[in-house]
């Protein structure tokens, strides 16, 4: 791996960062609403190691029917499921904030006790 | 060369946007820089020659997904004091202490493995398929619907249940 040349190490190692970037927000903050946005950065990081998988391939022949371009397809599904997710989480957001007047996840522990 | 500055450019942007998305106090500054994130990676996925996906999440996340996120933190008003302060706890520090270990440890994995693995010259299929248009539209939407109809069909029933669970739970009283 040069610093010059880009290689796939390159995309890895910006995936590895930026999900690692997510997690750290998924668990260290306690707003409801930015924990979501972490996991939206977490989606992206996985996004970014398919499209790198399918532009440098390991294996001579894909397994997927569809060539190594599979790849791209399965990011246009995640893009679809984070899209719903975003949809779903926000709508149980508003539901809890109407009950509790509040976003902050240490304070959602009804189902603890 | 213009490759390599451009990542650079676009990656330091991406880590940067990322870091103040967990930073930010105030959630639509961390909003806001969720936009910044989700530009500067459809930069990077167009380096990657996706051009398809580049615009889907330009779309997708920097349109839809961010509206609905902002319309969601005017909804619900936060005041200055609900948002609480930002504190530094033990397990705060040694949580994050450990997520950057790791990271390093995993940068460090990365790197070795990929080594081992990528014997040779690395094949480059946006080089390979350049001329069939590799990442494009027509590419990407043969590999779709030639063979991933069914799951295809199944995100459009995804998203209407979405839809539907998204106005039900949100609903007070239907």
């Amino acid at each position: 791996m040069s610093l010059t040349q880009i290689g796939p190490h390159h995309y890895l190692i910006l995936a590895a960062a930026l999900f690692a970037m997510g997690a750290l927000g998924v668990v260290l903050r306690r707003n409801a609403l930015i924990v979501l946005m972490s996991i939206e950065l977490m989606l992206n990081a996985v996004n970014l190691t398919f499209l790198t998988f399918s532009r440098f391939p390991l294996v001579p022949r894909s397994p997927m029917q569809g060539g190594f371009l599979s790849g791209h397809a399965a990011v246009f599904f995640v893009i679809a499921v984070a899209a719903a997710e975003a949809a779903v989480g926000l709508a149980i957001v508003i539901a809890v904030f109407r009950s509790r007047i509040s976003v902050n996840v240490d304070e959602f522990d009804s189902l603890k006790h | 060369m213009a490759e390599t500055i451009l990542f650079y450019v676009f990656a330091l942007g991406v880590l940067f946007a990322g870091f103040q998305v967990v930073w930010q106090r105030n959630p639509l500054h961390a909003a806001l820089s969720l936009v910044a994130a989700f530009f500067f990676l459809a930069g990077i996925y167009v380096l990657l020659s996706a051009h398809l996906i580049a615009v889907l999440q330009v779309m997708v996340y920097a349109g839809a997904v961010m509206v609905l996120f902002v319309f969601v933190i005017m909804l619900l008003n936060l005041k200055d004091e609900e948002l609480g302060q930002t504190t530094f706890t033990a397990w705060k520090v040694i949580g994050s202490s450990a997520i950057v270990i790791t990271l390093a440890v995993a940068g460090f994995t990365i790197h070795t493995t990929l080594s081992k693995v990528y014997v040779g010259p690395v094949r480059d299929l946006a080089r390979e398929q350049a001329v069939g248009g590799f990442g494009g539209l027509k590419a990407v939407g043969s590999a779709l619907y030639l063979h991933s109809v069914l799951p295809f069909e199944i995100t459009s029933l995804l998203l209407l249940v979405a839809i539907v669970g998204a106005v039900i739970v949100a609903k007070g009283k239907i």
